[in-house]
């Protein structure tokens, strides 16, 4: 009775993760395949109640979260009447584990769903972690791009002064440093800034 | 150099695998050992389970558990070495523990037992605790103490789960008014004044079983070589791990960022048995309040498996069953412990299995070779398990 009820209606989804970004960036994802009954949870207070009445076919919980122990016995004692149970649940799908793993996320699932239910929502939820992380590594690169770029300015500012070359001159003799030395113009930079530091006006 | 990946939690007790890597004792065997830090049990065991671990700082009950298919399919999981002997600590809100115990000392277990007990008895409320897994030695151990004291664990409290390193803001924010928790968080709780420790629990089980060395047994059989190596660097980072004149070092490793990020004056707390009661109170020297090398602390005994699951048979986690008790049984793997050690030359026990909490005094046992002599192990009720009869002993509960 209760597993028809299920497999008739759209699953109902929660996402308890402690970074609302990447629980939105997920949420994004379900909800443009067209499963859009998904509750966050970003605060676990009161979530044990929360969960209960929401009752939820599945829950997405970052495998990071320091919280998992606490979440696994709330969802072993719930009361609700479906339990949900860890997603590993299909042996078989060695690779979908892996994958999962590899992404960060672990699945509840409740008992009876049928997998093939449960399966594109895990597809999804893999991805979209995955490309959270994604996200996040361009975000550090462009934050390490933007560093290195200030430290060259720095540098040029320094050799101007010192040498009292104009700008263009100044980056000629950063680019052939880093050739003659085989380094990144930025770590050349990132030298020569930080000798300055040390140095003084010595 | 075969490169091993080994799943932790930030706790003193991971100390051996810490130390295996710091102190160069895996290099010495040619492992490359990989510590992985995590932050629930769940995870390093998830880790261990799919291969993204080779081996694992595991919880001695969820090794058993796992074994037994509760809470994840099952899977067999084996354990050819114990990672240390208790270590761990019961901590109540200081306002309850000043009615059990004079705070700042250590108490008779058994007197503060029954204190509590009438408590729990008086107060209209259930007294909450909380235990840091489900199937883990504290939550058993809790059980134990409070069942010997009159209680019945699973109706006069509540006994909830609580990750460590929240234990100290559950006890603060008035959640649970105690917790059963490894090093350093008993210390964490008292330094913050919003705890103080009433019991350690080597006062309830002079000999408990703790934290365990866990592999998939597939993945242990499929590499013996690697496996040997392991147990000897562990074997030597617990020599390591008692040397007094490296408490210093050991303390500033086991406190760095990627361990257990955390004060080096409170891990040393820990690993020297010198333990804050409570805040402002001066340290207590406890004696094998963390048991981690000595009287051949690391062997697996199978009665010690055996005993574990006659508490989670108790605690209603499992119907005791004969083939779910063999099966647990072998979890622990004083074989594998052998094979791995005896090119080291020290006393091996002979017996696999012994009767728990039947050691009084200090006593000789039985060994191929070499003198090998255990403390007392007893249980703080004077009970003993005799792994033979498990029916006989869930009778008398």
């Amino acid at each position: 009775m209760l597993h028809r009820t299920i497999e008739r209606r759209l699953l109902r989804i929660a996402i308890v993760d402690e970074s609302p970004a990447r629980a939105a960036v997920i949420a994004e994802g379900l909800r443009d395949a067209g499963l859009s009954d998904i509750t966050i949870f970003a605060d676990r207070h009161g979530i044990a109640a929360r969960l209960e009445a929401l009752s939820p076919d599945v829950i997405l919980v970052d495998l990071a979260n320091p919280r998992r122990d606490e979440l696994e016995e709330m969802f072993a004692l719930s009361r609700a009447v479906a339990r949900p149970v860890a997603m590993f649940v299909d042996q078989s799908d060695i690779a979908g584990i892996e994958a999962a793993v590899d992404a960060g996320v672990s699945a509840y699932v409740v008992d009876g769903l049928r997998k093939d239910r449960i399966r594109p929502v895990l597809e999804l939820a893999i991805r979209r972690f995955n490309a959270y992380a994604r996200l996040r590594a361009e975000l550090d690169e462009a934050r390490n791009a933007l560093a290195e770029h200030r430290t060259i300015d720095r540098a040029k500012a320094l050799l101007m002064k010192k040498r009292g070359c104009d700008e263009p001159a100044a980056y000629a003799a950063l680019r052939k440093a880093a050739m003659d030395s085989g380094r990144r113009i930025a770590d050349v930079a990132d030298a020569l800034v930080t000798a300055d530091r040390v140095m003084g006006d010595l | 150099m075969t490169r091993l990946r080994f799943g932790f939690l930030p706790l003193v007790d991971a100390a051996l695998p810490i130390l295996a890597r710091e102190l160069g004792f895996a290099e010495a065997e040619g492992l490359d050992l990989v510590l992985v830090r995590d932050l629930s049990w769940a995870t390093v065991n998830d880790r261990l389970l799919y291969g993204h671990s080779d081996a694992a700082h595991l919880l001695a009950p969820l090794a058993i558990a796992t074994t037994l298919g509760l809470g994840r399919p099952a899977t067999p999981i084996s354990v050819p070495f114990v990672l240390g002997l208790n270590g761990n600590a019961i901590t109540l809100r200081p306002d309850l523990a000043a009615q059990v115990t004079t705070p700042g000392t250590l108490g008779d277990v058994r007197a503060i037992g029954l204190r509590l007990a009438a408590i729990v008895r008086a107060t209209p409320r259930k007294i909450c605790l909380g235990v840091v897994h489900r199937y883990s030695s504290h939550d058993y151990m809790l059980r134990y103490w409070l069942a010997a004291s009159g209680l019945d664990p699973n109706a006069d409290v509540d006994i909830v789960t609580v990750a460590p390193p929240f234990a100290a803001d559950a006890l603060a924010s008035g959640e649970v008014d105690g917790i059963c928790v490894g090093e350093p968080w008993n210390s964490v709780a008292v330094d913050r004044g919003v705890g103080v420790i009433v019991a350690v629990t080597s006062q309830i089980w002079r000999r408990g079983v703790e934290k365990v060395l866990a592999m998939r047994t597939e993945r242990m059989a499929g590499d013996p070589a690697a496996t040997d190596a392991l147990l000897r660097a562990l074997y030597r980072a617990g020599v390591a791990f008692i040397d007094p004149l490296r408490l210093e070092d050991i303390a500033a490793i086991l406190a760095r960022p990627e361990y257990l990020d955390g004060s080096a004056a409170l891990i040393r707390g820990a690993v020297s048995d010198r333990l804050l009661f409570a805040q402002h109170a001066a340290p207590v020297h406890v004696p094998d309040f963390m048991f981690q090398h000595r009287e051949a602390a690391n062997f697996p005994w199978v009665s010690q498996a055996a005993w574990l699951y006659s508490q989670m048979c108790i605690a209603g986690h499992v119907e005791a069953n004969d083939a779910d008790y063999n099966r647990a049984q072998a979890v622990f793997r004083p074989d594998i412990y052998r094979r791995a050690l005896r090119p080291l030359g020290i006393a091996l026990p002979g017996a696999s299995s012994k009767l728990e909490g039947g050691i009084a005094g200090p006593t000789g046992v039985g060994t191929p070779h070499g003198r090998l002599i255990l403390g007392a192990d007893s249980f703080f009720d004077g009970r003993c398990f005799d792994p033979d009869d498990l029916a006989a002993y869930l009778r008398n509960k």
